[in-house]
């Protein structure tokens, strides 16, 4: 009888699978990547090596030592402890990151932006009581400039009723207003001492909202030739909510790692973050084996670093508020070994 | 320097390496850079003081010396160094 596994599902749950069964996960995950994307399957051996790493029942798995890659992390600053300072100096001093940011708790730039000179007291504050590169992040969320939260017609409203040339038009004139409160932000967090700012959940709104990051960045790059530019993508694939949006003649929807990433480096990015989704139906196995495939095509042809985002429902790990170490570790690990990436 | 460089890591780890005369895998093992980060200032886990004392730099000041062994602009301290340098007790 064939020796039972514990692995886990998408959504977290633990399970018990054959190794054959793990196996058949792995090629039935880059089977169901490559022909979404695109890409080409994952090779023999490298499937080889993902059994190795899922047909095991230890709590913990890590990559060779020599191959330890960044960790970033968005949204650090978040006041569990103390103040926001305080989370900030915790996850230097005991999550060991290797790079700090802070945010405002709406985590969007819009309301940000109305807060800018109290975050930039703590910014400076913060600076002085930690050494990791600290950055400032938050989302594009174009959204937010729709009624009624904000001045633009709301898309959402309009594209239901038909209304598909007043949508387009909303939507262009948000990609204005957001690019204009980004760069704001990083203006005056520039002068209040980060090292980077984050676009993180880009593209969470469709191709505007990834236009808007662009756009935003672009500018930011020729106002602050030194400053770190990261953005993290909203999912794997661009929706096209507007449809017919480009960035250096490229229509942005529709768009997978590979030419998004692309297309942050000729806007100035110094990291990009893909995101690929976690299906909560299948198993850990498939999830890594499919978010691989997709990855793979970018991290090769990469420009600039790639931090894979490996969390809660993406890169491999359980869509679940607290993700288990034992699949996180094993997704993470896989990530590094078959991407070769440059941090997570 | 993957932040302000764009570097990537085995370009990146190269450079610091070279920078901090130690070699690729060093960077990576605890037990050498602990003497490393202490020789050149660089910070690290304070632990009550029984990892960095008082003699070592935390915070910020190690970043002046990380700015300065990396050579690379580090945006705080180029900023902390315009701002406390507007009065010398000269110029006061």
């Amino acid at each position: 009888m064939e020796a039972k596994i514990r692995t886990r599902m998408g959504d977290g749950a633990l399970v018990e699978m054959t190794p054959a069964q793990i196996r058949a996960d792995l090629e039935a995950g880059t089977l169901a990547a490559a022909k979404r994307s695109k890409s080409a399957e994952l090779t023999s051996a490298e499937l080889d090596h993902l059994s190795e790493i899922f047909c095991s029942n230890s709590r913990f798995t890590g990559v060779d030592i020599g191959d330890e890659v960044v960790l970033s992390y968005d949204g650090c600053g978040s006041q569990d402890l103390g103040t926001r300072i305080n989370d900030l100096q915790y996850y230097e001093q005991y999550l060991c990151a290797d790079s700090l940011e802070l945010y405002h708790h709406d985590y969007s730039y819009k309301p940000a932006k109305a807060v800018m000179a109290f975050e930039q007291d703590v910014m400076r504050q913060a600076q002085f009581v930690t050494t990791a590169p600290l950055g400032y992040g938050a989302m594009p969320d174009l959204g937010l400039y729709t009624v009624p939260d904000g001045p633009v017609p709301n898309w959402s409203q309009l594209l239901p009723l038909g209304r598909i040339a007043e949508s387009r038009a909303a939507q262009e004139e948000a990609v204005e207003l957001a690019a204009d409160d980004i760069v704001y932000v990083a203006d005056e967090m520039v002068e209040a001492g980060i090292e980077f700012i984050d676009l993180d959940t880009a593209g969470a709104a469709g191709d505007a909202d990834f236009l808007a990051a662009l756009k935003a960045i672009e500018r930011i790059r020729a106002r602050h030739p030194d400053l770190g530019i990261q953005i993290g993508m909203a999912g794997e694939f661009v929706l096209g909510m507007h449809g017919e949006l480009e960035y250096d003649g490229v229509r942005l929807a529709g768009l997978w790692p590979l030419d998004q990433m692309k297309l942050a480096a000729k806007a100035g990015v110094t990291i990009y973050g893909p995101a690929i989704n976690t299906n909560t139906g299948k198993s850990i196995a498939w999830n890594v084996a499919r978010t691989l495939t997709i990855a793979k095509p970018c991290c090769e042809a990469a420009t600039v670093p790639v931090h894979l985002n490996g969390g809660m429902g993406v890169g491999g790990v359980p869509m679940h508020v607290l993700p288990a170490g034992d699949a996180t570790c094993r997704a993470s690990r896989a990530a590094v070994d078959i991407l070769r990436l440059d941090g997570l | 320097m993957q932040i302000t460089r764009g570097m990537r890591l085995t370009e990146a780890k190269t450079y610091v390496a070279g920078k901090l005369g130690v070699s690729v895998l060093d960077l990576s093992d605890p037990t050498v850079m602990l003497d490393v980060r202490k020789e050149l200032g660089l910070g690290g886990i304070l632990e009550s003081g029984e990892i960095t004392d008082i003699d070592d730099p935390m915070g910020i000041e190690a970043k002046f010396n990380i700015a300065a062994v990396l050579d690379v602009p580090v945006n705080c301290v180029e900023r902390f160094r315009a701002k406390a340098g507007r009065r010398r007790p000269a110029q006061i």
